[in-house]
């Protein structure tokens, strides 16, 4: 059984990870629609949920076309690396207990591999489109991808140095008492902004910013490679969720006071819906910065914030192994 | 056994994506290629025992140096023209020389790999195993290499810098002159509004 564990996880999370992904579509317009004072797909089915087939049946029936002028290999390979690489990104999430596809120690740092490789999807998609608006969205999603990374490292070595261990199981064991939420505040605001820049999501969509780029890197695409594109997005979104759970809202545990009295992938999964709708209630409310002033804020305010962070908690830690 | 196996055909993969992104012509193609290679090199590190060395390959070769790459391609554009000009370098009479060269370096290899008994170590060498190794007796080579990076960084600020400040001088001298120029004709300002 325990031998089979694994596949039968990585299974669920395939299957699991797309349907979540397509009801996501759905859910984040009803949630926009809310807080923005409007509808949101409301007509097919009960609360609207019928929208997401919708969408699924006219997203497959579409013309699955190549540009002439597109280096077809790239073009037709750059969608399914985002997807792939935030699938692997599941693999080291430790969803409860014993439920985890692989726990090794360097179990972060594979997290951080695999969205780093994400990266090129967009980079490759924006190339291969041989259009300039798409061209641009790439060049903008490499310059902000690899200075968000930058942050997005460094942010977790605070609660790296308090664990004294890479495996995200380790991790989440040692949030049993005091979540990291409490003890790396600032790890856990830089953490969330580079998040949502390596997701790229609104308002750091630069590389999509429909008003001056058309749609971005993915002006040119349509139909399934289209959905490929939006799948490895929410794919993203939901793991970012599910690494803010483990890294700074104690994983399984329940909160402190309140006890375990849920299980504890309920637990998890609680925690990861709260941080989604975070994600969305951002997007609804903040509107996107120009270009320079991403740069400047991820340069100039996330970095000098990280190596406080990093400091602060080496000096802690060497003052309390020294009283 | 299993090892044995994934480690060759990690290897191959290694070998054949090398060798392809040393001959495409395209440049993002050889790029990709170049990428497959690395990420075979991680899995080979991974296999070899040195995970922490294997997460830092795809992090640092894979996720971030070769995007830069990536980055500086796309904004030389290159087109067409870039791989008809990159196919014309790659002519034989280029690259038999070096290529016989590297063969009697490689037959060298073999020889002295052949001599060496059986797999050299089959320890895990742990992120902590690294840390304590890199900031114990090396802590000197890891300063000096960040003061080359920190040199390296000044330095390039500082070029940015000179031509940020070149642009604005520019600009304010362009401003001035054409605001002097609008105050002494009227139809210099509305073929400035055109």
């Amino acid at each position: 059984m325990s031998e089979l564990m694994p596949v039968l996880l990585a299974l669920t999370i395939l299957v699991g990870g797309i349907a979540l992904a397509a009801i996501m579509t759905w859910w984040e317009r009803r949630l926009l629609g809310f807080w923005q004072d409007r509808l949101g797909p409301n007509r097919l089915g009960p609360f609207g949920i019928g929208q997401v087939a919708a969408d699924m049946i006219k997203l497959l029936f579409k013309d699955d076309w190549v540009p002439p002028f597109a280096d077809k290999v790239v073009f037709i390979f750059a969608p399914t690396a985002i997807v792939v690489a935030m699938m692997m990104g599941f693999a080291v999430v430790p969803f409860a207990p014993d439920t985890y596809i692989i726990d090794v120690n360097i179990g972060l740092l594979f997290f951080l591999g695999m969205t780093s490789l994400a990266v090129y999807s967009v980079l490759l998609g924006g190339l291969a489109s041989n259009n300039k608006y798409a061209l641009l969205g790439g060049l903008r999603s490499a310059a902000q991808m690899v200075s968000y990374e930058v942050f997005m490292g460094l942010s977790l070595m605070g609660i790296v140095m308090m664990t004294g261990s890479f495996s995200l199981v380790d991790i989440v064991e040692a949030q049993r008492d005091v979540w990291f939420c409490f003890s790396q505040v600032l790890g856990l605001l830089v953490f969330v902004v580079a998040g949502i820049a390596e997701s790229h999501r609104l308002p750091f969509d630069l590389p999509e910013a429909e008003h001056e780029l058309t749609a971005g890197f993915h002006t040119e695409y349509g139909g399934m490679k289209f959905a490929m594109f939006m799948l490895g997005e929410y794919l993203g979104l939901i793991l970012i969720s599910c690494m803010i759970t483990t890294l700074f809202l104690g994983g399984w545990f329940g909160p402190m006071f309140i006890g375990d009295w849920l299980p504890p992938f309920v637990w998890f999964g609680l925690k990861v819906f709260f941080v989604i709708c975070f994600f969305v209630l951002l997007r609804a409310a903040i509107p996107r910065p120009r270009y320079d002033q991403l740069m400047s804020l991820g340069w100039k305010v996330m970095l000098p914030i990280t190596l406080v962070n990093l400091l602060v908690t080496g000096a802690v830690l060497l003052w309390m192994e020294g009283a | 056994m299993l090892e044995i196996s994934l480690f060759y055909i990690a290897a191959t993969v290694a070998l054949v994506a090398t060798i392809l992104a040393m001959t495409r012509a395209n440049a993002i193609h050889a790029l990709i290629y170049l990428i497959v290679s690395l990420l075979a090199v991680a899995v080979i590190f991974f296999l070899i025992g040195a995970p922490f060395a294997a997460a830092l390959e795809i992090v640092i070769y894979a996720g971030a140096i070769m995007v830069l790459f990536v980055f500086v391609i796309m904004m030389l554009n290159l087109g067409e023209e870039g791989d008809a000009r990159e196919k014309q370098w790659l002519s034989p009479a280029v690259w038999a020389g070096p290529t016989l060269l590297a063969v009697i370096l490689f037959a060298e290899l073999l020889y002295i790999i052949s001599s060496v008994e059986g797999p050299v170590s089959t320890a895990q060498v742990t992120a902590k195993q690294v840390g304590l190794t890199l900031f114990g007796p090396y802590v000197l080579a890891v300063e000096i290499a960040s003061m080359l990076l920190l040199a390296g960084l000044v330095g390039s600020y500082h070029l940015g810098r000179r031509a940020l400040d070149r642009n604005i001088h520019e600009a304010d001298a362009r401003a001035l002159s054409e605001s002097n120029s609008n105050s002494t004709s009227d139809s210099n300002a509305d073929k400035g509004a055109q």
